[in-house]
């Protein structure tokens, strides 16, 4: 059964489309909302570029790693390294001074852009070298083996002092990320890994992740798959490192910033969206970030039926956690599950709608959603 | 008389202590259905493990048009030309059933080392090559390529009476579809030889005739050799020209189909109640 | 070896849970955490005796790992592995946070929880000599009153943990959950409830490791728990996840490394949890089942 679908000429011009009315937009926010909503806007750009290329080791290529924090603390200290004076690095590095290469002209006081991609590279280096031991390891291993190098590069970066500062981090970096940067760079990573997505490429990753023995049979070599995917994922999370730090403009290797908290919430974002789709994983950060800042309020002083309650710190978080198990627990697949917002998907929805189809589906797939759980 | 295509020599397979499979030498020829028949155990798909190498013999050669393949995995082998269907359906449940078949195109865009390997052996290659990894990172589209592998994949869902379901989820489709589906997918990967394992399970008596002849018509459409592994004594005695009788990992009798229905070790070994049920 | 004894304690409860349920229960550590809190605030808010607190903080370690089981992990039982390992990890965030808004992130002190005799030492062999005027002990091997009662404690909750996984019917019923979950069930036991058990057990085996964590190391934090069960974890890795025995060892193991580590190579102290992880690494590279554990064959 052929669907009715858009040429792609169509779709060419509907996607300039929508990058043009999404720079017009960027720009409005940019001149007009407050500095605080200006920069929330930056950061659910940031969690995008985290969420995506997370959602491609895990979600698309099913590869279970929980190392990402490790590519974007990698990307961070490289890019900042890269983009700090050596004036500033001078001030900074107090317990021991900077070793080379970083105490040099030519790596200092770099473009924002040379020294993201930087960190990009280096994080897909080190994802290679990671990736070649770890992935023949089976699925909870691997998860635990990846945890194991996220630690293992913050631990490193607690003691390096003479590269990284130690415990002590980076501060002083330069602000460079704004709605610009981030939003780009989102724009990049989602063409990119979109279209890897969309070719033969993504198909077989896919496949590996439905049936790894049957895929292998069929010719793909789930191996060298599984380790470029997890080197493109580990590219982007380099890249989102280091805005993210230029964002903070501070470093600190502390386990709650640098560690498994930085990859658990981006597995938030990718499983809340769902795994296995880009469109929702970016739907996820920006949910995330919301939620993050909306949730704010119940820290501070409230005033509930005339009683003074007043804010504990931490509250966030801790309603945070437990709004995220409900919701792991009821809706497990997540908004998207495996689908895409796609301009035919969309195209088929209006055309649908228009001839009254729509709520006959709604009800049906709320039907099968319970069935197939029960199967 | 048709010339060698594979040839299994000595071929043990240990595991731990115990051997599944045990000095197990066979030949299936270029252009030939052969059967492979056996009890329950007797170490059939650990056969047809080996050969696509799922697993590596403890012991023997394999040796595929002239290459040496003992020691290669899966998706090299697939590459060189033989693929295989599963005793318990593996498709790609979540794709769609087009997809299932394209993806099995894909090692010809991404196989390298296999191109490699039928380079050095003086065979044709599929022209595979790195650039394609990078290619697919910056195109937003199909490229002219992938337009072929989708026209090649439909030509072969046609020819098995599937494209009706050709955008449907893999997993929506019934159980008889399913397992032609696999055989469709298997074919996608251009193979000089088909290993089917237990087709036609499940199946009753008027799907088994007409698996009968898709497999038949299969040989002649696609030009592969065809080994399989069934328990229907119809369906065996029906379509192979040649068969080879298993049991507890060893060959006990292989000959055409009237020489093996007289064979009396076969007759005590296996066939018994079994082959008076097929007859019927 | 006292710390690796630690170690293999919680070890053992992670195993478990990973056997029947293939769960990283990534929240055990931080019932580690709670298990302490407890042992605190039974005994200074309640005022009970020491020993009285170290109990009912085992049991109420117990029954939070069985309410977090029933609450949590018992819904997503047939969900992708995924969903309930992240379900896993939120559970640990939310107990971590729980105890920062409960009992504040400020460190508190557990010395003034236990009787000073824990802290005392054993000392064997030296001299004396005159130092500055007054007798000093030197040359001595000294070693802390907690760590051999840690030994033997441990010592003596494994026994227990042997004797009600091989010589009771419940205990039976986990080993064989571990095998064969749909088998179990098709026998009329209760699958939850044993499962819950399991939890609970594990728990309270990481509440008795908590307790004498804090002897150990006094100050308590509501991370605490984080790296030591972490750290656990890779232990049971290491001795092969499912296997009892295994995860023993591997606590054992990791714990004498570890000091050992420590004690030749002074310079590498900021370096020695990521030790733990080499070590991981560098095992499952040669033995991917870790030392005890079963390879799983697939079917094709």
């Amino acid at each position: 059964m052929e669907r009715k679908k858009l040429t792609s000429n169509t779709k060419l011009i509907l996607t300039i489309g929508f990058v043009i009315l999404l720079g017009l937009g960027l720009f409005t926010v940019q001149g007009n909302c407050n500095s605080y909503i200006v920069r929330i806007i930056s950061l659910i750009g940031i969690f995008g570029i985290m969420a995506v290329s997370l959602n491609l080791i895990n979600g698309i290529t099913g590869i279970f790693s929980l190392g990402h924090a490790g590519f974007m603390a990698i990307g961070a200290y490289v890019s900042s390294l890269m983009t700090m004076s050596v004036a500033q690095k001078d001030t900074t590095f107090i317990l021991e001074k900077v070793s080379f290469p970083f105490n040099v002209e030519i790596f200092s006081s770099s473009p924002f852009l040379v020294a993201t991609l930087v960190g990009g590279l280096v994080a897909a280096f080190f994802a290679f070298l990671i990736g070649w031991p770890t992935l023949r390891l089976a699925g909870d291993y691997l998860a635990i083996t990846t945890l194991g190098f996220s630690e293992i590069i913050r631990i490193f970066a607690v003691n390096a002092t003479s590269v990284t500062n130690g415990a002590m981090g980076l501060k002083g970096i330069p602000s460079y990320t704004n709605v610009w940067w981030s939003w780009g760079w989102l724009l990049v990573t989602v063409m990119v890994i979109g279209s890897l997505l969309k070719s033969s490429y993504g198909r077989a990753l896919k496949a590996i992740r439905e049936d790894k023995i049957a895929a292998e049979s069929m010719g793909i070599n789930v191996f060298k798959h599984q380790l470029s995917s997890f080197v493109v994922g580990g590219f982007f999370a380099g890249i989102a490192g280091s805005l993210y730090a230029h964002w903070l403009t501070t470093i600190d290797p502390k386990p709650t910033t640098l560690g498994i908290m930085l990859t658990f919430n981006a597995l938030i974002m990718i499983v809340l969206g769902g795994l296995g789709s880009i469109s929702g994983s970016i739907i996820g950060a920006g949910l995330f970030a919301f939620f993050s800042e909306w949730l704010r309020f119940v820290e501070s002083d409230m005033n509930l039926f005339g009683f003074h309650i007043e804010g504990i710190s931490g509250m966030r978080m801790l309603v945070f956690s437990a709004l995220f198990i409900v919701v792991m627990i009821f809706w497990p697949k997540g908004i998207m599950g495996r689908r895409e917002i796609t301009w035919d998907g969309m195209y088929g929805l209006i055309n649908r709608f228009k001839s009254g189809k729509v709520s006959d589906e709604i009800k049906r797939e709320l039907v099968e959603s319970e069935g197939s759980e029960e199967a | 008389m048709n010339s060698s295509l594979l040839e299994l020599d000595n071929i043990t397979m240990k595991f731990g202590g115990l051997s599944a499979v045990k000095d197990f030498s066979i030949n299936v020829n270029d252009n030939e259905i052969l059967g492979l028949i056996g009890p329950n155990g007797a170490g059939k798909t650990t056969v047809f493990n080996v050969i696509t190498g799922v697993y590596i013999p403890t012991e023997g050669r394999l040796d595929f048009d002239g290459i040496d393949i003992t020691q290669f995995k899966p998706h090299l082998i697939t590459h060189l030309g033989i693929s295989r269907t599963f005793q318990n359906i593996r498709l790609f449940q979540d794709m769609t059933v087009l997809e299932n078949v394209m993806v099995a195109m894909h090692h010809e865009l991404f196989e390298t080392g296999g191109d490699r390997i039928l380079q050095k052996n003086g065979k044709d290659t599929y022209g595979s090559s790195g650039i394609w990894f990078w290619k697919s990172l910056f195109k937003f589209g199909y490229s002219k390529k992938e337009k072929e592998m989708e026209q090649k994949s439909k030509e072969i869902l046609e020819k098995l009476g599937l494209k009706k379901f050709m955008n449907d989820k893999a997993s929506s489709l019934p159980y008889g579809e399913q397992r032609k589906l696999e055989i469709a997918r298997a074919l996608a990967t251009n193979p000089k030889l088909l290993l089917l394992d237990e087709p036609a399970a499940g199946m009753n008596p008027s799907e088994s005739t007409s698996l009968m002849d898709l497999i038949r018509k299969i040989k002649e459409d696609f030009h592969v050799s065809v080994f399989i592994i069934e328990h229907d004594m119809k369906v065996v005695m029906g379509v192979c020209e040649r068969i080879v009788v298993m049991d507890y990992g060893q060959v006990i009798a292989h000959g055409t189909p009237q020489e093996i229905q007289n064979n009396p070790k076969v007759i005590e070994a296996y066939l018994g109640e079994e082959w008076e049920d097929g007859q019927g | 070896m006292s710390l690796g004894s630690l170690y293999a304690l919680i070890a053992v409860g992670y195993t478990m849970v990973y056997g029947i349920l293939r769960l990283i229960n990534f929240a055990h550590g931080d019932v580690f955490m709670m298990g302490v809190y407890f042992a605190f605030y039974f005994a200074t808010l309640a005022h009970m005796p020491w020993w009285m607190a170290f109990v009912m903080a085992v049991l109420g370690a117990a029954l939070l790992g069985f309410l977090i089981d029933r609450i949590a992990y018992k819904p997503l039982r047939k969900a992708p592995r995924i969903s309930a390992l992240i379900t896993a990890i939120g559970m640990s965030f939310f107990l971590e946070n729980l105890a920062i808004v409960l009992f504040s992130g400020v460190p508190k002190s557990f010395r003034s929880v236990y009787p000073n005799f824990f802290n005392q030492m054993i000392i064997l062999g030296g001299h004396t000599e005159i130092k500055r005027g007054r007798e000093v002990i030197v040359d001595a091997l000294r070693i802390p009153n907690v760590s051999v009662i840690t030994l033997l404690v441990t010592a003596a909750a494994l026994f227990l943990l042997w004797l009600v996984l091989y010589k009771t019917r419940v205990g039976m019923a986990m080993r064989a959950i571990a095998m064969d979950i749909p088998a179990v069930a098709l026998m009329g036991i209760n699958i939850n409830m044993i499962i819950g058990v399991t939890f609970a057990i594990g728990s309270a085996l990481a509440a008795v490791g908590g307790i004498f964590w804090a002897m150990r190391y006094p100050q308590i934090w509501p991370y605490m728990g984080f790296m030591p069960g972490l750290k656990a974890f890779v232990a049971a890795v290491i001795g092969g996840i499912g296997s009892v025995h295994g995860a023993v060892m591997g606590g054992l193991l990791l714990g004498i490394l570890e000091v050992m580590l420590v004690g030749f190579f002074p310079l590498t102290a900021g370096y020695r949890d990521a030790f733990a992880f080499l070590i991981l690494i560098v095992l499952l590279m040669f033995k991917p089942s870790g030392m005890f554990g079963k390879a799983e064959i697939v079917k094709v």
